[in-house]
């Protein structure tokens, strides 16, 4: 019987375990029947070393390659490979304006050409020069235009360097007329390239060609600052959501897309206004709608829109580009593109999808609810990105001018900037590439890569007294120097005729190295030798000092530690202000005391060594031939260089003003002085002509040691000496 | 399963105990027997997932559909084809934007046709094998969140026709299988991955089948074959080297070679070249392929081996020990030589003129490669030892990130293909330069408030008081703060839900507009919500029992925030310090001459920081704070400065804010425990942040003529008090 149940239960259990086999398997199979195919089909690489084997390259010649494009390739797909003549760039970039013809020119066209000239790069001289630009004016060449040039084929083959247009850049805004619009200049333009507006994506000449905006007649020729958008405003707090003004062409190019706005116009908070009256002849044309429209047309004001909406329309006209699009980037509205096909501007360099929201005119209908979509952060950094480009690059016909021969200059130049930073402050303009080859070292990038300015500074005396004695402030101000922490090393430049002491004469400890720029050179001479990023400094920050600068160890630790948040400013002692005197119908300088300033003067300064670079390669030689023959304001340059390219004010720090030592043998005069001061009203006046604008911004807020004169017990205090200092 | 053999076990185990030893051996066997059977079906169990683990059996089902053939089509030899490509084309002209629909996600779908086999007329396979690279494509878009298996809601159409190396393509024939597709349109909408293009002996830039409109990832354009907008240029993957793993090395080793030159198949001109810099520089490297035995026809090579002469050396890992390494043109402009230098965290020198980097439409490559014109390749020994060291370090990173990111796998390839394709079709929510472009993980930040601007002194600033019910106090804080000229608007917010703010007319009479927000409920946060009445950027945080400020104070605070809008401005200031013995931080009230917070009992910061604090701060972080009823300010100190890695800004000297008569500190603050509590809260925040934000300053903002021996009536703010 016993047996009989362990016989069942071992029956039982073996028909478990065979179930369970048997489910397994039934499984295994089917894994394996995958499993298999992927035996089956064993995948191999899509190249092998064969590949390679049949890849020699057994060209003729791979010059002979290169040179062969420039035959076969059409000018209609020109690149600077073949269509350039590199060879004319080597060394430096120059560009050759043609002298000027009895010819007329339109007044959009001198603008450029004045822009041209005063560029850095202007050059007389053809044979230095890399790229050409004619003094015939190619603006406009709608044959209908009051300014259409005939006969320019003949006009530029006549020049005896137009060389096919090789190394020639073009400028032009209209091209074609109606109906068709053809984006052709009227004329063989050869190997030129085109520096053109509203170009359509199939004919730009991707790295050859460069599309430049449409601009009115009044916009100015120099200056910046002019970005409206005063504020950084939270979009709910703008009346309009969208906005557009304009002419509705009824029929013909780039109607279409114009006549289909009045679907989106909700009279609330997107108001698409569009009028019929365009041409004479619009009556002829006009279809139902155009009374109802143009009533509601002239309910609204174009400029209360454009200032009072978070996004404006941008669509085509019957070209691509449109005034409106400069207008909105100036507006600060952010511009909603609705013109299929148009290569923005610049757009080699600048990255629009930061700037601009991209409409399809296929999806007319999806605007609405995009630009609702976009969330509160992209609009605000969108509305600021607006800001950056158009003070950048757009402001006016100098900076659309120098932006274009910069874009030139990168692609012949090894140096490139990047695309980070063409599109982030303060702009590529601002950040010239042949300072170094990598944005760390430049004062605008610090918090975008997440690093600090270094802890060391170069201390720069300016020394014109020539004799060291113990008791000269030369020397105090050197021992005092020496003994911070933060002192990588002294330079002196000695604007002296006697060679300077030998070094152990130097009140400083061996450990500090210091380094004696002498005046035999020429360049020495000048004022602006101070600003010489000479190659011995080696940190970003340059402590600029005049011989008989009075400071402490304590002011020179603590002003360099206000710098050290602040890089991209100038940090310094003495502070002056500006102001448009109404009296004398013109800007004035003031050294008086008052509740702000404007600028800090270099002779005691923390400054960012790039300012110097900037200085001394990239203000106007005008400028600079002004302060070296007058032999001061060179600090006043400074100051307007800085701000130029920050748009920010310098920092003050501390209370001291008197900055000078009284003591000092060889004091000037009291009509030395008032002749030094008097220079500096003239200065001022002459930076500001040639800048087209006041770059400097005033500060109410001077920067203090924490517990400064608080009456707390001296030892919380870590700059103790300055609590000592006589203001 | 295994279940059933536990149980069986089980009911065996209950006649354990009346075991003899004649039935031991038959106990013994019933044992072995179900052992045997639980280790077996162990395995069945775990078998399949040994072979694609983490992927779910829908992916799977998805992957073998791709291996599949789903019949068999014969094509005609006098079948029509499409068009050659059409070479202007361009996203608005060919690209048929209506199917890609507008949707939340903003995503397109992408539709992959079923694997079919076609032959010829002669029964011959027209399409070869699938090669694994592009069996990897198909399965990666598969199992990615752009596949669609109807074709109807399709954006994007993949023919599963392998075109990766156009050795192995039958261009006529192939192209007349286009033309069979059912969705073909004329290519409209269809997307075509190539990697090797061209023929022998001159290579054409793109894939020779004609194509119509259709789109082509492409390995190797050149300018003029490139359509862009349309097309994206994509790297060649090399399939020879990926499966080799490179040591790791630091970005900041230095590298016994200036560069390395490891190509084969260049020009003997090019050669020529690169040997005279060899000649002339001792730290460059130029291989060439080993030598073959003369005797072998086959064609074989060994790809990981080059040779200078007689020395041989490892490939790729030879590339990991130049600073730079050539990718030169070969017959192909496109060169696997750019996957092997970035796969070495090699910094790629670019010799080819023409030549359309990957993914250059989203990629900023002036960061991570150099490019030298073919011209100028005599002179690249001095062009590369001109460049800095921190240009190569950060061109490393650079590198590196890019190939982790864009390029080591088919399916990053084809992932980064497709999100570029995605972000013209919904460019408004397409992905921005930073998230292309700079690791996810990293020091520095996007300032939200990037642009330096003073906004205007006439905006004024809206002061916003969080109260709950010391009346007496906040009426005094309200009077008080009235009379700054630059206040444009007082809202207090009510967080007392059981009583109801006072009557109108109980509030005092100021000459600015007074208005009261009554909250849900009483949360900390409600401070810092940004309410529609704040009409102004300024927002003066204050606590209603912030007495003691007095106007010039106030006036001069919203001055200096003007100046520095992007951050936070204010008057009550603390420090954090890192505590030895605790190895934390810690919170510091004492009056020192290093600050790292203000405090926002009374401070000015921008509204847009409000949106940030009700919206985007990490974790649980607002939650968090809601539900200690604490350090809230705190919590801004650590927003702000972690969005701008800026110092907070103190003004003036004033840290005495509540009780004009007590002598002491502030008496809370002083208090033991809070510290503690505060304490915690910075170490809290610090984790969640995963670094120390705040920043330490030594310096506070004080008017220019502040203590000046000057007249009081001339100064703009004399009414500064001290400490």
């Amino acid at each position: 019987m016993q047996a009989k149940k362990r016989y069942v239960l071992l029956a039982s259990s073996v028909i478990c375990l065979g179930l369970c086999y048997y489910i397994g398997l039934l499984r295994f199979l089917q894994n394996g029947e995958n499993l298999s195919k992927y035996k089956h089909q064993k995948l191999v690489g899509f190249m092998d070393h064969k590949d390679f084997r049949y890849d020699q390259d057994l060209h003729l010649s791979a010059r002979h390659r290169r040179d062969t494009w420039v035959h076969k390739i059409s000018h209609k797909h020109c690149r600077m490979e073949t269509c350039f003549d590199m060879s004319k760039c080597k060394g430096d970039f120059k560009v050759y304006l043609y002298p000027q013809s009895q010819e007329k020119v339109s007044s959009a066209y001198s603008k450029i050409l004045t822009s041209l000239q005063k560029s850095r790069y202007y050059t007389t001289d053809p044979a230095q020069a890399c790229v050409f630009v004619l003094s015939i004016d190619t603006l406009d060449r709608d044959h209908l235009s009051k300014d259409y040039i005939k006969n320019i084929q003949s006009k530029i083959e006549s020049l005896g360097t137009w060389n096919n247009g090789r190394n020639h850049l073009l400028f032009n805004l209209y091209s074609g007329t109606w109906p068709d619009y053809v984006e052709d200049l009227g004329f063989d333009i050869g190997e030129a390239m085109l520096a053109k507006a509203s170009i359509e994506v199939v004919n730009f000449r991707s790295g050859f060609d460069i599309s430049i905006p449409l601009w009115h007649k009044e916009h100015p020729q120099s200056g910046a600052g002019s970005g409206n958008l005063q504020t950084t405003t939270i979009p709910s707090l703008r009346t309009y959501t969208l906005v557009f003004k304009g002419k509705r062409y009824l029929t013909g190019i780039g109607s279409e897309t114009r006549n289909s706005l009045f679907h989106l116009h909700n009279g609330n908070d997107i108001i698409l206004l569009t009028s019929c009256r365009h041409g004479k002849d619009w009556q002829d044309f006009q279809d139902k709608r155009c009374a109802t429209d143009n009533a509601e047309y002239d309910k609204y004001d174009y400029k209360v829109l454009l200032h009072n909406s978070t996004f404006c329309l941008v669509p085509r006209g019957r070209r691509l580009g449109s005034f409106r699009f400069l207008e909105a980037l100036q507006a600060g509205c952010v511009p909603v593109l609705l013109s299929n096909g148009w290569e923005l501007p610049f757009s080699e360099i600048i990255n629009w999808n930061k700037a601009v929201v991209w409409g399809d005119e296929r999806l007319l209908f999806q605007i609405p609810s995009i630009v609702r979509s976009m969330s509160h952060q992209d609009i605000l950094s969108l509305q600021q990105q607006t800001q950056l480009l158009w003070d950048s690059y757009f402001a006016s016909i100098d900076s659309i001018v120098d932006t274009t021969l910069e874009i030139l200059k990168d692609r012949v130049m090894l140096h490139r900037r990047s695309s980070l930073v063409w599109n982030s402050v303060p702009g590529g303009l601002s950040s010239v590439p042949d300072y170094s080859d990598n944005i760390q070292s430049l004062p605008f990038y610090y918090h975008y890569l997440g690093r600090e300015p270094g802890l060391k500074f170069t201390a720069v005396v300016y020394a014109t007294n020539c004799i060291l004695l113990t008791s000269s402030p030369l020397y105090k101000l050197l021992k005092n120097i020496g003994k911070s922490q933060s002192l990588d090393r002294i330079i002196i430049i000695w604007h002296c005729d006697t060679p300077p002491p030998p070094w152990n004469r130097w009140p400083l400890e061996s450990s500090t190295p210091i380094h004696i720029v002498q005046s035999h050179k020429s360049y020495v001479r000048t004022i602006s030798a101070r600003f010489i990023p000479y190659k011995d400094i080696q940190t970003e920050a340059v402590l600029s000092l005049d011989e008989d600068a009075l400071l402490t160890t304590d002011e020179v630790d603590f002003a360099f530690s206000v710098w050290r948040e602040f890089p991209e400013r100038i940090v310094g002692y003495p502070g002056r202000n500006h102001y448009w005197s109404d009296a004398h119908e013109r800007w004035a300088y003031t050294s008086k005391w008052t509740n702000d300033y404007s600028m800090v003067l270099t002779s005691a300064a923390f400054i960012h060594r790039y300012y110097l670079h900037y200085y001394s390669n990239y203000t106007s030689k005008l400028l600079l031939k002004t302060v070296n023959q007058l032999h001061n304001c060179e600090d006043i340059l400074m100051n307007f260089v800085v701000s130029h390219l920050t748009k920010q004010p310098p920092i003050k720090v501390t209370q001291r003003k008197l900055y000078k030592d009284s003591m000092a043998p060889g004091r000037t005069s009291k009509w030395l002085e008032a002749e030094h001061f008097n220079q500096r009203q003239i200065c001022m006046n002459t930076f500001v002509d040639a800048f087209g604008y006041v770059p400097l911004k005033r500060s109410s807020a001077r920067f203090d040691p924490l517990l400064y004169k608080d009456p707390v017990a001296n030892f919380r205090k870590k700059y103790k000496q300055i609590e000592a200092v006589v203001s | 399963m295994s279940g059933v053999g536990v149980g069986a076990g089980k009911s065996s185990r209950l006649r354990g105990p009346k075991m003899t030893l004649k039935y031991k051996n038959f106990y013994v066997m019933l044992f072995l027997i179900l052992i045997v059977g639980i280790v077996v079906t162990g395995i069945f169990q775990f078998w399949p997932h040994d072979m694609d683990s983490d992927q779910d059996s829908l992916s799977r089902h998805k992957r073998s559909q791709y291996l599949n053939y789903h019949g068999e089509i014969t094509i005609k030899t006098n079948s029509a084809k499409p068009l050659i490509g059409n070479e202007s084309c361009t996203f608005h002209t060919c690209f048929n934007v209506s199917h890609c629909g507008y949707n939340d996600e903003n995503r397109i779908s992408v539709y992959i046709y079923p694997l079919v086999r076609y032959l010829d007329e002669n029964d011959v396979s027209i399409s070869i094998p699938l090669s694994k690279e592009f069996h990897e494509i198909l399965t990666t878009i598969a199992n990615s969140d752009f596949y669609t298996e109807n074709a109807d809601e399709a954006c994007l159409f993949l023919p599963s026709l392998d075109l990766l190396n156009q050795n192995n393509v039958r261009l006529d024939v192939t192209a007349q299988v286009l033309q069979t597709l059912p969705r073909w349109n004329n290519g409209t909408n269809h997307l075509l991955f190539n990697m090797l293009p061209g023929n022998m002996p001159d290579y054409n830039t793109t894939l020779d089948v004609h194509r119509g409109l259709a789109l082509l990832a492409g390995g190797g354009f050149s300018t003029w074959s490139y359509r862009r907008n349309f097309d994206v240029p994509i790297p060649v993957y090399n399939p020879m080297i990926s499966h080799i793993d490179l040591p790791e090395i630091s970005y900041l080793e230095k590298r016994r070679y200036l560069f390395v030159a490891g190509q084969t198949g260049i020009h003997t001109e090019y050669r020529a070249d690169l040997e005279k810099v060899a000649s002339t520089h001792k730290n460059v490297l130029v291989l060439d392929k080993c030598t073959m035995d003369p005797t072998d026809t086959s064609g074989k090579f060994n790809f990981t081996q080059r040779c200078r002469e007689e020395k041989k050396y490892n490939y790729p890992h030879i590339l990991q020990h130049g600073t730079f390494c050539i990718v030169l043109r070969g017959a192909r402009l496109g060169q696997t030589a750019l996957y092997d230098c970035m796969k070495a965290s090699s910094i790629p020198v670019i010799i080819a003129d023409s030549y359309i980097m990957p993914f250059s439409e989203v990629l900023d490559w002036e960061r991570a490669a150099v490019v030298v014109r073919e011209d100028d390749l005599a002179d690249i020994g001095h062009i590369l030892e001109d460049i800095s060291i921190e240009k190569i370090h950060s061109m490393r990173k650079q590198v590196k990130f890019y190939y982790e990111t864009y390029f080591a796998t088919i399916k990053d390839i084809t992932l980064t293909t497709l999100q570029i394709i995605n972000d013209r079709v919904f460019p408004y929510a397409g992905r921005k330069y930073e998230e292309w472009n700079e690791p996810p993980y990293r020091d520095g930040v996007v300032n939200p408030l990037f642009l330096p601007l003073m906004p205007p002194k006439s905006a004024g600033f809206t002061a916003v008081i969080l109260t709950f019910d010391r009346l007496e106090s906040l009426f005094r804080v309200i009077t008080e703060v009235a009379k700054t000229p630059s206040l444009s608007k007082v809202l207090v917010v009510w967080n007392n839900q059981k009583k109801l703010p006072p009557q109108a007319s109980l509030w005092p009479k100021i000459n600015k507009p007074l208005k009261v927000v009554q909250t849900r409920q009483n949360k900390l946060s409600n401070r810092f919500y940004p309410y529609d009445e704040i009409e102004t950027e300024a927002i003066l945080a204050l606590d209603d029992d912030i007495v003691m400020m007095t106007t010039d104070e106030l006036e001069f605070g919203y001055q200096v925030w003007r100046e520095f809008p992007d951050r936070l401005v204010g008057f009550p200031s603390r420090l954090h310090l890192w505590d030895n013995t605790t190895q934390k931080w810690k919170y510091e009230s004492e009056w020192t001459s290093e600050i790292s917070m203000v405090l926002t009992g009374a401070a000015f910061y921008h509204k847009h920081y409000s949106f940030l604090y009700t919206n985007a701060m990490p974790g649980n972080l607002k939650k968090w704070v809601d539900k200690h009823i604490n350090c809230e300010d705190i919590a801004m100190n650590f927003l702000i400065a972690n969005h701008t890695r800026k110092g907070a800004v103190k003004v003036a000297p004033r840290q005495k804010f509540k009780c004009p008569e007590c002598k002491n500190m502030d008496m809370l603050s002083a208090d033991a425990t809070h510290l503690v509590e505060r304490s915690e809260c910075v170490h809290y925040f610090t984790q969640l942040y995963e670094a120390m934000p705040l920043k330490t300053v030594e310096f506070r903002a004080d008017p220019v003529l502040y203590k000046d021996d000057f007249p009081d009536n001339l100064k703009s703010y004399s009414n500064i008090g001290s400490l």
